[in-house]
């Protein structure tokens, strides 16, 4: 990657609601004063950084995968496609091949071993990307269509559409889907520093664990940030120091910051602690930008 | 009429297999010969993704006049086994096989 490509940092968590969203459209408004920046709201199954920022919608794209559709009267029933099928998308029943959307990973091993060309490959619409832009700041965001079941294809998707239409944007902020399985590491993929949002709570260290021992298996350089900071124990804290992973910054709990995000405002122009954590984490991105 | 059970053993005194797109085995009674046939479906351990799907394919095969189960196919394998012609019964974890069909016989099992 050249110095000229932009830096792409992930927001991630192993544990959902520890404040990916919070920190992610926060971060992405706090960084816009000062110069273009593009967040991207990857957690497709149920993307939520709309709510906070408040940009006018520029336009939406439909998103789709490709899909084999049988072909009746072409099929000759040998098989062959669903013995080549490792997900078991294409299934014959009896006298039927059936294709399961669902389970297609969009590899077209059937479609192309087919000998009688009876499952050509169709579009499949996957879900919508929403391209949204106010000032300095760029935000899209990709939802999938109810009953899809996997975000890989759309992340991924969302992932190249950033790399090409927002090359110029120096700086993106990348807001993941929380755990730690597949869509977690499609979207951390190609970012150069992930953080990991936790809170000080038992639930938050299990998850937390998780998550770094996923960055470290993926070699990625990642610090955390605490949110809530004040409640809980001291154990996350504790952790952290043992493995000697960085908390670059954190967020105290506050009633006044759950407040204002339930009534879906930013809340870092009002609350001097947050805006606090914001420049910290600033710098941080500004480290790693500069080592690059 | 063919009966088929998940099974997590091969035997007439094996437990019923909860599940059934990720059963052990899928053992079939002859109910006219009282013959046993045990189809090893334990290879599916291996899949990420589709065990539900290719256990239907299987039940295509091997074409099942009912089929005993635990929790019942999943709704990706239930839309696979619509088309079958094939009577499904479940709740019959914690049997055995044995047990299960006597409970079918006399009535007492969940019909899908």
């Amino acid at each position: 990657m050249t110095s000229k490509s932009p830096l792409k940092i992930a927001i991630a968590s192993g544990k959902g609601g520890t404040g990916k969203t919070l920190l992610s459209t926060n971060l992405a408004a706090y960084l816009s004063q000062f110069e273009p920046t593009l967040l991207v709201d990857l957690d497709v199954e149920e993307p939520n950084d709309a709510l906070f920022i408040n940009a006018p919608l520029l336009s939406t794209a439909n998103q789709h995968k490709m899909i084999p559709v049988w072909n009746e009267q072409e099929c000759i029933l040998c098989g062959k496609c669903a013995r080549v099928c490792k997900f078991h998308a294409v299934v014959q029943l009896g006298r039927t091949i059936s294709v399961f959307n669902q389970l297609c990973h969009s590899c077209y091993a059937c479609s192309e071993l087919c000998p009688t060309n009876a499952l050509p490959i169709q579009t499949h619409k996957m879900g919508e990307t929403r391209f949204f832009e106010k000032g300095n700041l760029s935000f899209i965001e990709s939802r999938l269509v109810v009953g899809e079941e996997q975000a890989v294809p759309l992340i991924n998707k969302t992932h190249s559409i950033a790399q090409q239409k927002y090359n110029h944007i120096k700086t993106h902020l990348l807001d993941c889907p929380p755990g730690t399985s597949c869509p977690v590491v499609a979207a951390t993929k190609d970012t150069h520093y992930v953080i990991l949002v936790t809170e000080p709570t038992p639930f938050g260290l299990n998850d937390l664990a998780l998550a770094v021992e996923t960055m470290r298996q993926l070699g990625k350089d990642f610090g955390v940030v605490i949110n809530r900071e004040g409640h809980g124990n001291s154990s996350v804290k504790e952790y952290c120091q043992r493995e000697q992973i960085p908390v670059i910054a954190s967020i105290p709990f506050q009633r006044e910051i759950a407040e204002l995000y339930s009534t879906g405002q930013l809340v870092y122009s009002t609350i001097p602690a947050v805006r606090q954590a914001l420049e910290q984490i600033a710098l941080v991105i500004k480290e790693k930008g500069a080592k690059r | 009429m063919k009966i088929a059970f998940t099974a997590v053993g091969t035997t007439w005194d094996s437990q019923i297999d909860s599940r059934f797109g990720r059963t052990e085995f899928i053992v079939i009674l002859n109910e006219e010969t009282q013959q046993l046939e045990v189809i090893d479906n334990s290879a599916v351990k291996n899949e990420a993704h589709g065990a539900g799907t290719a256990t239907a394919q299987k039940m295509y095969e091997l074409k099942p006049d009912v089929l005993i189960t635990g929790n019942g196919p999943g709704d990706t394998a239930a839309t696979a086994l619509k088309n079958l012609n094939m009577k499904i019964f479940v709740d019959a974890h914690n049997l055995t096989l044995e047990q299960a069909y006597n409970s079918y016989k006399n009535g007492s099992l969940k019909q899908l």
